[in-house]
């Protein structure tokens, strides 16, 4: 029942459907279906929130540590001072996104080219 | 994607369908800005990771307009590498996706008037996601109140429309990029939700999330392959929960002493 389980031309559509547009699309619907009758500070939405930023935060951390592609080539060390330097510029330029990723991204490229990277 | 000119609601009488049509492509105008432009990178990382993926254009760019948020697709792509099942793939992007239901609950009041078709606000909720939300958040209330579905369809319609372009560019130009530069590419995502992901966080709990969640991510990626997303996402995340209940009992507790 994985993505790549079944070789029907329809099969990676309706993965996308079950697995990703239900799942976003119902809850923007049930957003629409309660109106009003949702506090935003509600607790059990504190803990919600806490869980779904665990996880996209465990994709993260796994993008960084077991990439792939040309980025699984590239030194785990420089990965991780990408990261460490983007999100300290973030900090720093009063938590600009743009700077943020455009200083990480400045870090991998510079220390990729220092090793003489080629994948 | 929907015309200009398409009528939403029943036009009162005080609005005609020029009005509309006026009011759509002065949402599509409001979406060119520098969220956009963030978002944009943001998506040009997708894109990478999407063909890096395996996932198919075609597939990446079904997945683009049909799901739209970021997070969503992100942990979906993320399953799919990590050969989930259909059913924690599912579980997996739902748990990204109940805080659309509070964004679109704080944004229907604004949005709707005593004559607007629910039909209306259904299809609008589509294109609930950060960006939409919060640059509809800062100018919606400047748009007159029978036209903010018709601006909120060419601001949502629009941020969809030109991710698809950039998702396609960036997913046939990535074969030809220098390892270096696909590297780069592949950077993208990480650094874009460690960035953004921090500034969105309502409260510290989310903060905490975030660290333990990067950490125990490889962690059950070695201990739980398949598992890992939802492994990190419940034990990071309620201790997260656990360590923002305890600290603020903390604090509520100096609060008491002089």
């Amino acid at each position: 029942m994985s993505y790549y389980a079944y070789d029907f031309w329809w099969w990676p559509y309706l993965f996308i459907l079950l697995a990703g547009w239900l799942m976003t699309d119902g809850f923007r619907f049930l957003g629409v279906y309660f109106g009003g009758r949702i506090a935003e500070d509600s607790e059990a939405l504190v803990v919600v929130r806490t869980l779904a930023t665990a996880l996209v935060a465990a994709v993260i951390g796994n993008l960084v540590v077991f990439p792939s592609g040309a980025l699984a080539a590239a030194p785990l060390w420089m990965r991780v001072a990408s990261m460490v330097v983007g999100f300290a510029v973030y900090l720093a330029l009063r938590k600009s996104v743009l700077f943020g990723i455009l200083a990480g991204e400045a870090v991998l490229i510079a220390g990729l080219y220092a090793i003489g990277f080629s994948g | 994607m929907d015309g200009p000119m398409q009528p939403f609601e029943r036009p009162p009488s005080s609005a005609s369908a020029s009005g509309y049509g006026h009011w759509f492509l002065r949402g599509v105008w409001t979406s060119f800005s520098i969220p956009l432009l963030i978002l944009m990178s943001a998506f040009v990382g997708f894109a990478g990771l999407a063909r890096e993926s395996g996932v198919a254009l075609e597939h990446t760019l079904f997945m683009t307009a049909i799901v739209w948020a970021l997070p969503a697709k992100v942990v979906l792509i993320g399953a799919i590498m990590g050969g989930a099942s259909l059913p924690a793939a599912a579980f997996a992007v739902a748990l990204t996706s109940v805080r659309l239901t509070p964004m679109v609950v704080s944004i229907v009041p604004e949005l709707r008037t005593e004559k607007t078709r629910p039909v209306v606000l259904y299809f609008l909720s589509h294109f609930v996601a950060v960006t939409s939300w919060v640059l509809a958040m800062e100018r919606m209330r400047a748009v007159p109140r029978p036209m903010r579905t018709a601006w909120y369809c060419g601001l949502g319609g629009t941020l969809i429309a030109v991710n698809m372009v950039v998702v396609a560019v960036v997913y046939m130009l990535a074969g030809s990029l220098s390892p270096t530069l696909s590297a780069a590419l592949l950077m993208m995502t990480p650094l874009y939700f460690l960035t953004s992901l921090w500034g969105s966080a309502r409260e510290r709990a989310s903060h905490f999330a975030m660290a333990f969640g990067m950490v125990l991510g490889p962690v059950f990626h070695v201990l739980t392959p398949g598992f890992d997303l939802m492994a990190a996402g419940f034990t990071g995340g309620a201790a997260a929960y656990l360590l923002h209940r305890l600290t603020r009992r903390k604090a509520k507790v100096g609060e008491g002493t002089p």
